[in-house]
């Protein structure tokens, strides 16, 4: 037991006079949540919108008016001709263009429906859905106002239109900060204790000083748990530190108990630190180690369902999920921050990760050898 | 000498990696207290041996007993007592002096009041008082040298394995460190040294010639010499290695 407290003792002491070690500790933390936070967002801020009015009449242009009041649109340009419209798309100028046809009114009143063109950049799906979605709820609203002025005949207006009211849980405004904030925390964790465990036991094996622990009498054991423990220690003050910020400058929600997020944190680190010791045990160099993690890190976090919903993926893409561990932590941060759910309500994800945890642990611990 | 027990026996010792021999059907015994050199090329296989006698590297075949232990069944026993120090330099670089003795002092189990003791009375010896919360890394290869070795042997063990402990050392220096071994000898540890520099070779109580991972020769360096007619170690290993 003494042993493991001398491990710790010259880790802390090497961790903290590494030049480098501090500004990672504190300062990564900070630009990712800062940045990544603000830029990783898929909410659509300002649409190019260029208008093609071929119709110019006074419901043309009132359609107009209602995309310009909209904040989510910038009027790019305007013009008569759907070519040069879409030179513009191709220029970049436009994400969207808003084609009104001759005789819109006309329609519209005679025959009671009439129509228009969206033209959508697609080159990004996502965006290019929402841009949908967006126009469709600006246009459906415009034609609400037009059914009302166009039909104060007493037999219209007894339908009644069926009112579909909408409310959003857990994230009332749709607020995709308080939805990338734990998502980027959870990313910083596991980089931070998975990176800094296998580097640190590689980094020992370049210098040579791993050979001068093996010939020591240390046991198997005293050595991972002194290797493991001090950047489990950190990775849990990069989790207070990280929700401290968001606190502080997003505004996140906390619903859920704070208690509850730091123990499965802890059950979430066992399989974070025990992949980092597993790393450590197949690369000879940090470059290796790099590279290693490198590869699972961008698949892992691109499959956690940090931007999609995973329910979304194909059935093979939720099957490699279970051994993903950043799909379970994702989720379960999610929950417990701005859900609040409760430890029954995550149970399966805190059983799961325990049990992945103890195999990788004694993966790892039988992979790392004293002996060659 | 000759009245001393055995504290190495090594007793058809073979190692191979897939199809290459390292080390060919070794045989021999080093008595307690004795300071053993062990001599070859580059390639020899003597870090090979050095390895597989300090419990790093598993041996492919026959018997290998230190301090009365076996290497196969009772490892850690044979662990406690023995110290290492690698060819390849194994001080922890950003830590200081008195760290690196307190780290090491400290996994070996000893308790914290006779670290600090005996660290104290080793810089004294070592006349590093003055720069022992210095880091490693901004001294001397000669003083990283002798605070490898003095870290090797702080917690006393039977047998101290050195790896080519002088290589890249002054002259003067490795007279000094040879000072160290010598005393490490008076006070009953048995040193087992490889080395490629043949005068080093003169200051051991016996010496054991390896050739392409077999023992060519073993004896005092003084037999050795009148054996093959030499007139130095340097002569001898010649001869043996043609």
């Amino acid at each position: 037991m003494k042993k493991i407290l001398y491990i710790l003792q010259k880790e802390f002491i090497q961790v903290f006079r590494n030049k480098t070690m501090l500004p990672m500790i504190f300062g990564v933390p900070i630009i990712q949540l800062v940045v990544l936070v603000h830029a990783a967002t898929l909410e659509m801020k300002s649409i190019d919108l260029y208008i093609v009015d071929k119709d110019l009449s006074s419901l043309s242009t009132k359609l107009v008016n209602k995309f310009e009041g909209s904040p989510f649109y910038t009027i790019s340009g305007r013009s008569f001709s759907i070519d040069q419209a879409n030179k513009e798309i191709e220029n970049n100028k436009a994400d969207v263009i808003l084609h009104i046809p001759n005789g819109f009114e006309h329609n519209l009143i005679r025959n009671n429906s009439s129509e228009i063109q969206l033209l959508i950049d697609g080159i990004n799906g996502t965006a290019a859905n929402l841009i949908n979605a967006y126009s469709i709820s600006v246009i459906s609203d415009f034609n609400k106002n037009i059914i009302v002025d166009l039909t104060q005949m007493p037999k219209m207006a007894e339908m009644e239109p069926i009112s579909i009211q909408t409310s959003f849980w857990y994230n009332p405004e749709l607020n995709y900060k308080t939805y990338m904030l734990p998502g980027i925390l959870v990313i910083l964790v596991t980089i931070i204790s998975l990176f800094m465990t296998a580097m640190n036991i590689v980094r020992e094996k370049e210098m040579g000083t791993i050979e001068q622990i093996n010939v020591t009498p240390i046991r198997k054991y005293e050595f991972i748990i002194g290797k493991l423990v001090p950047f489990m220690i950190i990775a849990l003050f990069e989790l207070a530190f990280g929700l401290t910020i968001g606190k502080i400058f997003f505004h996140i929600p906390i619903v859920g108990s704070v208690g509850l997020l730091f123990g499965f944190t802890l059950v979430y680190l066992l399989v974070v630190l025990s992949l980092g010791l597993f790393i450590s045990t197949l690369a000879s160099t940090q470059q290796q180690v790099m590279f290693i993690s490198f590869f699972f890190m961008l698949v892992f976090i691109l499959m956690s369902g940090i931007f999609t919903p995973t329910e979304s993926m194909p059935l093979w893409a939720q099957r490699v999920n279970i051994i993903n561990p950043f799909y379970y932590y994702m989720r379960v941060i999610r929950m417990i921050l701005l859900k609040g759910s409760e430890f029954w309500d995550i149970s399966r994800e805190f059983f799961s990760l325990l049990i992945y945890g103890t195999i990788m642990l004694s993966l790892a611990t039988w992979r790392y050898r004293k002996v060659a | 000498m000759v009245n001393h027990k055995n504290i190495i026996e090594v007793k058809n010792l073979v190692k191979k990696y897939g199809s290459f021999v390292a080390n060919d059907n070794l045989t021999f015994e080093v008595k307690e207290s004795e300071i053993f050199g062990f001599l070859g090329a580059n390639g020899a296989g003597k870090t090979t041996t050095l390895k597989i006698l300090s419990g790093l590297s598993y041996p492919t075949f026959g018997d290998v007993n230190i301090a009365g232990f076996d290497v196969y069944r009772e490892r850690e026993k044979v662990k406690r007592n023995i110290g290492y120090m690698s060819q390849k330099f194994s001080l922890y670089e950003d830590l200081t002096v008195k760290e690196n003795i307190r780290f090491y002092g400290g996994i070996y189990g000893l308790s914290g009041r006779y670290i600090k003791e005996k660290t104290e009375d080793l810089l004294k010896r070592l006349k590093m008082e003055d720069i022992k919360d210095k880091l490693i890394n901004s001294l001397p290869l000669g003083w990283k040298q002798k605070i490898a070795f003095s870290v090797a042997i702080f917690h006393n063990p039977k047998i101290v394995f050195l790896d080519e402990p002088t290589g890249g050392v002054d002259p003067i220096t490795r007279r000094d460190f040879w000072e160290m071994i010598y005393e490490a000898s008076n006070t009953g540890i048995t040193v087992f040294v490889t080395t490629h520099y043949m005068d080093e070779a003169e200051y051991c109580d016996r010496v054991c010639i390896m050739d392409q991972g077999r023992i060519e020769a073993i004896n005092t360096p003084s037999l050795l010499k009148k054996q093959y007619n030499a007139k130095n170690m340097d002569e001898v290993f010649i001869k043996i290695a043609r």
